[in-house]
């Protein structure tokens, strides 16, 4: 893992901004539901929306009998992670069985993993606008979801669905190390990408692929760390935000008031915008952990972790800090660049074509997200290609087109990708005007057309240039190269 | 010739190929016998079911596509799950439950041409060592009916052994193969921890749990523990996975040279005299045969006890919490709550001695406590199991009794489980270590209505083949494994 960003970054503490006098202390467990076809420990499918109880098979239903058998491309996905997050893989880590009733938990226990995770350690790295930060990890761990209780269809009744039962999660647990909201909600959305990125989750927040919990507490700087209480199930990043400052202002006002904070878990209202305590510490569980028997030790080899290695994509940091040695961009457009890897690949490929990374960056940053924005489009449908972005591009750096033009040529290509560019450029009259003899001959029009204008600049008026500026480039119908034209102009009005 | 059902399961199967007799015709005639039957010893059969399947293993037999056990009738014990008949395991809790699967070793026994003519009681989950946990009733010893068959693979000892059925599934989790045998007077063996797949054997502690064949002698436990392992790596994780071997090439080796180690704590204090003669009479039988014996020490077996009865109830406590009453299985009639529904279920649906287990389990894995008994448990464990790697280095086999007495009677240690605990202290061992051990008939009591007396000999691992070896042997010079108590109760046993 490439390290020269984190060199320079500092520890959280030393950034701390505070909050009526108190920092805010914040550590994340993330679940991540991994991308597998199949169940973590059966081989029922794991595909969202079926009808309850259709991907539910013995082993899901706790049948008696019925024995787990670890399916590989869950740990696969361990590996993925540990490896993007430059964590140790453990050669060795057990599953432990967490024992609870609950009715969406058929066999009684949930398998986990408790003493030995199977990824130890590591550090997710991000920017908070221009401040690179770091975000330790305590691990992440293998294990499996429940099921579904649904309340509402049954009167007096409630339903279990246990086609989620079984799903394979990695429990992504942090230091807290976060001091603010924003740095918590830029941690989860720097997580989030690394694990799409990876594929090793889909990251969909709604169908609770990606589940936050976010560990929150308050404390005089320099103090030992505050009773932390708990947010469960942060399902939007709005949400999160939205969620962790409630939460912090609301314990600094029970401190603040002489009360204490009762160590709990808690749910955000996104109705109301406040959290409200579900169980307290008193109420906790003895979950009896111990090994699960039905289960040998995970054992993952250095060849194997080289085997997946071998498969990782460039990783999203590394490829910004390339980004910005290989092509001399600012940190911000390498990490804006560097969001998805669709994106990222569609910077290099334009580049490819034109090459001009800093006024391809700004294409695609630009005027190309913001089109894909409005028409809700992700970049890996854009109707326009990296191949004819970069063709405008090069045009752009040509000055064959001015900006405005090339924005009305990505219009055109944009409705119809078929069109061929230089024909476009043609008939729409969008090839820019660089020949000092015709720009000469327009000035001579415009300064005729506009004496008033030309008195007052000479007066002093800045205003008044730009006034001949807009005549020119009106009457040139936006063709005319306009830098070529203000030297122009200025020279002949001195 | 015989009565049919006094033939072993070698001579049964080789006259079913030779058309000396017919499927349907020994189906039949076990049928008659299991359904006048007294001792309890089935909990269900289905004479349609399994002429059925007599017939299909005719057709195989005439067409030349039969299995290696072609029309053997064979009976399971009920903690294995089956498709044609109700699984309960000896529980209140799931009585009727019909299985969605076979067992892999129902399967396996089906596919080697085994015809099952039903299920055999046992203690509930497997839990006990009288067979009086049922909560269908005792099994009644069938030497002498005031006695217990021993367990919890009761049923299974009995039938074998009032000739019921020519053989039958059990499994040993402290024992449970190896005393019932003892008590009724029939070989059984208990292989090595994995050698046989636990899919769809109802867990009574998944760490110990392991089923086995039982019969009448060590040929015929040869040929169905063939058929009963191997590999099942795609359904159950802790089986070993290696392939099926054919445990009749071994059997007549000559034991010259032989080293059989004697521990002496397995003879001290407490063993029955008249045990102790016949275990000494069954070491001049070897003597004979070329063996020879060395003095070996087990120190930590008197430990076993407790371990055993910390790990097990562990397990169990937490394999037994998915019958909760939600899903299938035993639901109390009036609840007012969920927990209520919890609590109802699962009081009334389960035995006293199993929750006895799971409330000892529940309190050893919990907070506070885990350290002092379930991981110092473990750690005694594996001392068990190096005594004994120690111990293979001098010897080849291990020889003791079983249990310290014949069958006790019924009713006799209710008041007191301790007492049975402390009976099991000679089967424990192996179980704690993994190691494959079987039980042999090698003497009666000396009683009005004489006993059966086992001796045990305890293998290193996947070592079952020399096991078989070393007790077919034995048997081609005994005859105790001949007798039956169907035969006039006057034979004289020597």
């Amino acid at each position: 893992m490439n390290n020269s960003i984190s060199k320079n970054h500092q520890m959280p503490s030393e950034v701390t901004s505070l909050i009526q006098g108190y920092e805010v202390v914040i550590g994340f467990e993330t679940h991540a539901q991994l991308l597998t076809k199949s169940k973590i420990f059966s081989r029922a499918s794991t595909q969202f929306g079926a009808q309850p109880n259709t991907q539910a098979c013995a082993v899901d239903l706790a049948l008696p009998g019925a024995l787990p058998v670890m399916n590989i491309k869950a740990v696969e996905c361990a590996i993925r992670l540990g490896l993007a997050l430059g964590s140790h893989i453990s050669s060795k880590s057990i599953f432990a069985r967490k024992n609870y009733f609950y009715p969406d938990l058929p066999k009684g226990y949930q398998i986990s993993q408790f003493e030995i995770p199977v990824v130890q350690g590591g550090e997710v790295q991000f920017f908070l606008g221009e401040q690179p930060k770091s975000v330790r990890l305590v691990r992440a761990h293998l294990e499996e979801d429940a099921g579904k209780s649904l309340h509402e269809d049954f009167v007096g009744l409630s339903g279990i669905d246990l086609n989620r039962a079984g799903t394979p999660l990695l429990e992504i647990v942090t230091e807290p190390d976060m001091r603010s909201s924003q740095e918590a909600v830029a941690y989860a959305k720097e997580l989030h990408k690394i694990v799409t990125w990876i594929q090793v989750c889909d990251g969909n927040m709604q169908e609770g692929s990606f589940r936050c919990d976010a560990n929150v507490s308050v404390r005089k700087p320099g103090q030992p760390l505050g009773t932390r209480r708990e947010i469960k199930n942060l399902n939007s990043f709005k949400f999160m935000q939205q969620a962790i400052d409630y939460e912090v202002l609301w314990q600094i006002e029970q401190i603040e008031e002489g009360k204490k904070i009762q160590q709990a878990t808690v749910l955000f209202d996104p109705e109301t915008g406040e959290t409200r305590s579900m169980r307290t510490k008193e109420d906790a569980a003895d979950y009896r952990y111990f090994p699960d028997p039905d289960l040998p030790p995970l054992e993952i080899s250095a060849e194997w972790i080289d085997q997946v290695r071998a498969s990782m994509p460039e990783l999203p940091r590394s490829m910004a800090e390339r980004f910005i040695k290989e092509y001399a961009l600012p940190i911000y457009d390498a990490s804006t660049l560097t969001q998805s890897p669709q994106m990222a690949a569609f910077f290099e490929e334009t580049v490819r074509h034109c090459g001009q990374p800093k006024l391809a960056s700004n294409w695609v940053m630009g005027e190309l997200s913001r089109k894909l924005n409005e028409e809700s489009v992700h970049i890996q449908a854009c109707p326009v290609s990296a191949l004819q972005l970069g063709a405008i591009v090069s045009r752009v750096a040509r000055a064959d087109i001015s900006n405005s033009s090339a924005k009305t040529l990505l219009d055109s290509l944009w409705s119809d990708p078929s069109a061929d560019i230089d024909a476009l450029i043609q008939s729409k009259g969008l090839k820019q005007v660089n020949d000092i003899g015709a720009l000469e001959k327009l000035i001579d029009t415009i300064i005729s057309g506009n004496p008033d204008n030309v008195t007052q600049y000479k007066a002093g008026k800045e205003k008044a240039f730009n006034a001949l500026i807009g005549q020119a480039m009106k009457a040139s119908k936006g063709q005319a190269n306009p830098q070529q034209l203000t030297e122009l102009l200025k020279k002949r009005l001195q | 010739m015989s009565s049919i059902h006094d033939l072993t399961v070698f001579e049964l199967t080789r006259a079913l190929k030779t058309k000396t007799l017919g499927a349907v015709e020994v189906a039949e005639h076990f049928l008659d016998r299991v359904e006048h039957e007294k001792l309890g010893s089935f909990l269900s059969h289905n004479r349609d079911t399994t002429i059925k399947s007599a017939r299909a293993s005719q057709v195989k037999l005439n067409s030349n596509k039969a299995g290696q056990l072609e029309g053997l009738p064979i009976g399971h014990k009920d903690v294995f799950v089956t498709k044609d008949f109700p699984s309960t395991a000896g529980s209140k809790m799931l009585e009727s439950y019909m299985s969605s699967f076979d067992a892999t070793v129902v399967a396996k026994l089906a596919n080697a041409g085994c015809v099952t003519v039903g299920k055999l009681n046992c203690d509930e989950f497997a839990m006990g060592s009288s067979n009086e946990n049922s909560a269908y009733g005792p099994v009644l010893n069938p030497w002498d009916n005031a006695k217990v068959p021993g367990g919890s693979s009761g049923g299974s000892a009995a039938a074998v052994s009032a000739r019921l059925i020519p053989a039958a599934t059990g499994t040993d989790t402290g024992g449970s193969i190896r005393q019932p045998a003892s008590f009724c007077g029939i070989t059984g063996i208990k292989p090595t921890y994995g050698r046989i797949s636990r899919y769809g054997m109802i867990a009574y502690a998944s760490s110990l749990d392991q089923a086995g064949p039982m019969a009448k002698d060590a040929q015929d436990c040869a040929l169905l523990l063939s058929a009963m392992c191997s590999g099942d790596p795609d359904r159950d994780s802790t089986s070993l996975d290696i392939p099926a071997e054919d445990y009749t090439t071994h059997l007549n080796d000559s034991l010259k040279g032989v080293k059989i180690g004697l521990p002496i704590e397995f003879f001290g204090e407490g063993l029955d005299t008249g045990v102790r003669k016949a275990i000494e009479l069954a070491i001049d039988v070897f003597k004979d045969l070329g063996a020879e014996f060395v003095s070996v020490s087990l120190p930590k077996t008197q430990l076993s006890i407790p371990v055993y009865y910390i790990i097990a109830p562990a397990e169990a406590s937490s394999n037994l919490s998915r019958f909760d009453g939600v899903r299938y299985g035993y639901r109390a009639k009036e609840y007012t709550d969920l927990i209520d529904m919890y609590k109802k279920s699962r009081s009334q649906g389960l035995g006293e001695e199993v929750k006895k287990r799971i409330m000892t389990g529940a309190y050893v894995l919990s907070h506070g406590y885990y350290d002092a008994y379930y991981l110092k448990a473990q750690k005694i464990r594996r001392l068990i199991a190096e005594d004994f790697s120690a111990t293979y280095k001098k010897c080849d086999v291990i020889l003791g009794p079983v249990a310290p007495t014949v069958a006790w009677g019924l009713n006799e240690k209710i008041a007191d489980p301790i007492s049975s605990y402390l009976a099991d202290i000679f089967t424990l061992p192996a179980s704690l270590a993994g190691l494959p051990a079987m039980s042999v008939p090698c003497g009666m009591s000396d009683a009005v209505k004489p006993l059966p007396i086992g001796m045990q000999l305890i293998g290193n691992y996947l070592q079952e083949s020399k096991l078989l070896n070393v007790a077919h042997m034995f048997q081609t010079l005994t005859h105790w494994h001949t007798l039956s108590p169907t035969q006039a109760k006057t034979d004289s046993p020597l």
